[in-house]
């Protein structure tokens, strides 16, 4: 079929794009995770100022939709004096949104340990933060990993808006091969199921991971 | 400051024209993926098994593809076929069938979580399987889907401003339209954020008045008679 | 006439074969207690008499209507049977009134007023019209399942089937139900049921039932069960319930 010819020409273009999106989705789940961790410890265990702040900023980010806040920090900053190349202005908005969002689930995590595994902590001698560290902070963990595998599989799916703020990732190489040749309706549905293969590999993979990591009896909460 | 202030509210009536665009998006996509998801999980709970499965790949599918997958396939790709969809209505359809995969996994969550023996009750006092549905299963279900169904209003919502995508003019493409011609865009998009922050919120107390309105003593708790 | 007729019952759940050739009469104004070890197909065998189950084969006559045959409105005949559950099976989205009320607005599509005065009958026969605006969350277990009877009981039903009605109640709410259900029985109701309570088999019932594997082992009156019954399966599981259970 001609389509087939096209994409042919095409595939390096695509690999590219495919190649960012990965980016994309890995560096903002990571750092997305590193941000969320002093954002859920502060709205928990902060003093009044940086639990404010945390949740403020928690609130904002989930109420609004992710492509405002794209369009926030791609068009609205550089009038405050910071330009960013797309790729740039992609990864900070994306970072800031998963942050808020893993710290939300993460925050369920913390919940769902009981008062006791503190007082318990406590009873053995270890400080405030000491406790969070090595007794309640790696259980939270755990519960918390099939919602934020979950983020992943949301941001492989989203870092396709990131098209519309001229990102040139998986999604758009395939609007540029449709301006260009016209076959639309193939080049989507094409792009549809490499979407549905990373999304399902990740969920599988996500799967056989919590298989390995768990804990006979531990998802009986204490 | 002050004349940025001056600023938004001149322009309040063009971006409210774009909200109001979104939550119709928003509402009408709701309600089709309302109808269509509860087909979908009634059909999935007791149709014949080829049914079944096809309903579980058509949620599989819908689940994983990127919203706009979605909609430029429908409003890019149906022309190749001969189906020329306008822009509204392709953003509805999408944002409305992928909304009926996600609500069909709460409907058919709420409906299995409640008990056979609510069936064998309604059954045992002489209602038919219609009535038994009617006035045993379909109330319960209703508020146990809630919790779901109030966080996939607001993800829909979330959502809409995708719409301008396929050029239509909801409140981010307003908003664009008065930055193009003022060159304010931080102060514009801060507002269309703050707009739909209050939209979004305004949504969400809506839904806890409805589901304090028929919340039930225990319900949350347990299922068990 | 009898009210009930089991004609040679068979039941199987994959290969297990719970009911093998059940049959017996049920007279009006019957109360029958069912026992058996845990398994024996008693739950079954009471849920085959209102249809919830129906069996492999053989016939379930009630009041003259054999509901095993093609063609039978099982709704219609339901009415005339009510069942409490063993775990209440109260409907949770409504007060306890209108769990009584519903089968009588719905089913027999009384109007508002007699339905709710029919209720509120059923409610005080069971002693809690006092009750009457709870939701089945706020009741204790054996207020649960006095509701359970005066909803079963709204459909003035002919026969009343019991499915261990006291086994999920904590000890002390066990009696409350136990009274309610000797009331009816000194009502004149006719009762079949599945229980442990050798306490109420004794005194309330006329007859009592002992199943197991899935056939009737023996049946007679009380006394003849509990003094001398003609199989030493009998006396030896007697023995040991009452032990357990409490027989006087």
């Amino acid at each position: 079929m001609e389509f087939f010819n096209a994409f042919a020409k095409y595939i390096p273009a695509f690999i590219d794009g495919l190649w960012i999106t990965v980016e994309l989705t890995l560096i903002s789940a990571v750092v997305g995770f590193v941000v969320a961790v002093p954002l859920v410890l502060s709205v928990l265990y902060g003093n009044k100022f940086f639990k404010g702040i945390a949740k403020s900023f928690i609130s904002v980010v989930r109420g609004t939709p992710l492509l405002v806040q794209l369009f926030f920090v791609y068009y609205g900053l550089p009038a405050a004096g910071l330009n960013l190349t797309p790729f740039q202005a992609a990864l900070i908005g994306f970072i800031l949104n998963s942050a808020a969002y893993q710290a939300e689930y993460m925050k369920g995590g913390f919940l769902s340990l009981t008062t006791e595994q503190m007082d318990a902590a406590y009873s053995i001698g270890l400080t405030k933060w000491e406790s969070i560290r090595y007794i309640i902070f790696p259980q939270a963990f755990r519960f918390s990993i099939p919602a934020l595998s979950n983020e992943m599989i949301y941001l492989i799916k989203y870092t396709s808006i990131a098209y519309i703020i001229q990102v040139e990732e998986l999604f758009a190489q395939a609007k540029y091969f449709a301006s260009d040749t016209f076959f639309h309706l193939e080049i989507f549905l094409l792009i549809g199921i490499i979407y549905l293969i990373l999304v399902y590999g990740v969920t599988f993979a996500s799967d056989w991971l919590e298989d390995k990591l768990h804990i006979s009896g531990f998802d009986v909460s204490h | 400051m002050l004349d940025s202030i001056v600023f938004v509210f001149e322009n309040m009536p063009l971006l409210l024209k774009g909200a109001l665009v979104a939550v119709e998006i928003t509402v009408l996509s709701i309600l089709l993926g309302m109808v269509v998801g509860l087909l979908v999980a009634i059909l999935r709970l007791y149709g014949p098994k080829p049914i079944q499965k096809f309903m579980k790949l058509y949620e599989w599918v819908l689940r994983g593809l990127p919203i706009l997958v979605i909609l430029f396939i429908i409003y890019f790709g149906l022309p190749s076929v001969g189906l020329n969809i306008p822009a509204f209505i392709s953003a509805v359809l999408g944002l409305g069938l992928r909304s009926s995969a996600y609500q069909a996994q709460i409907y058919r969550g709420a409906i299995q979580s409640i008990g056979v023996e609510q069936v064998e009750a309604g059954l045992s006092i002489g209602m038919n399987r219609t009535k038994t549905m009617l006035y045993v299963i379909v109330p319960q279900a209703i508020r146990l889907s809630l919790p779901g169904f109030t966080n996939e209003f607001t993800i829909v919502l979330k959502d809409s401003p995708l719409a301008y995508a396929l050029g239509i003019a909801e409140l981010l493409k307003q908003g664009r339209n008065i930055i193009v011609t003022s060159f304010k865009p931080f102060t514009i998009y801060l507002t269309c954020a703050i707009i739909y922050f209050l939209l979004f919120h305004f949504f969400y107390y809506l839904f806890r008045k409805i589901a304090e309105k028929y919340e039930v003593p225990g319900y949350i708790m347990s299922k068990k008679s | 006439m009898s009210l009930l007729q089991l004609k040679n019952i068979k039941k199987s759940f994959g290969s297990n074969q719970v009911l093998d050739g059940v049959s017996f009469d049920v007279t009006k104004g019957d109360v029958i207690v069912i026992i058996g070890p845990s398994g024996t197909g008693k739950s079954t065998l009471l849920r085959c008499v209102n249809m919830l189950n129906p069996p492999d084969s053989g016939n379930v006559i009630v009041d003259g209507t054999d509901l095993t045959q093609k063609g039978v409105n099982l709704s219609k005949e339901r009415q005339k049977i009510g069942m409490v559950f063993q775990h209440f099976a109260l409907f949770t989205h409504l007060r306890a009134i209108e769990n009584v009320a519903i089968g009588i607005k719905k089913v027999r599509k009384m109007n508002e007023k007699e339905a709710h005065e029919k209720a509120m009958y059923e409610l005080e026969r069971v002693g809690l019209a006092d009750h009457k605006d709870k939701y089945p969350a706020e009741l204790s277990g054996g207020q649960k399942q006095r509701v359970g009877i005066a909803r079963a009981l709204a459909m003035d039903p002919l026969l009343m089937l019991f499915d261990e009605p006291t086994s999920a109640l904590d000890p002390e709410l066990i009696g409350e139900v136990l009274t309610v259900m000797k009331n009816l029985a000194e009502e004149g109701m006719t009762m079949l049921c599945v229980t442990h309570e050798m306490g109420f088999a004794k005194s309330v019932s006329n007859e009592i039932i002992f199943m197991e594997e899935g056939n009737i082992v023996e049946m007679g009156s009380p006394k003849k069960m509990f003094e001398n019954p003609d199989h030493d399966r009998t006396q030896s599981f007697l023995h040991k319930i009452s032990e357990l259970y409490g027989g006087e």
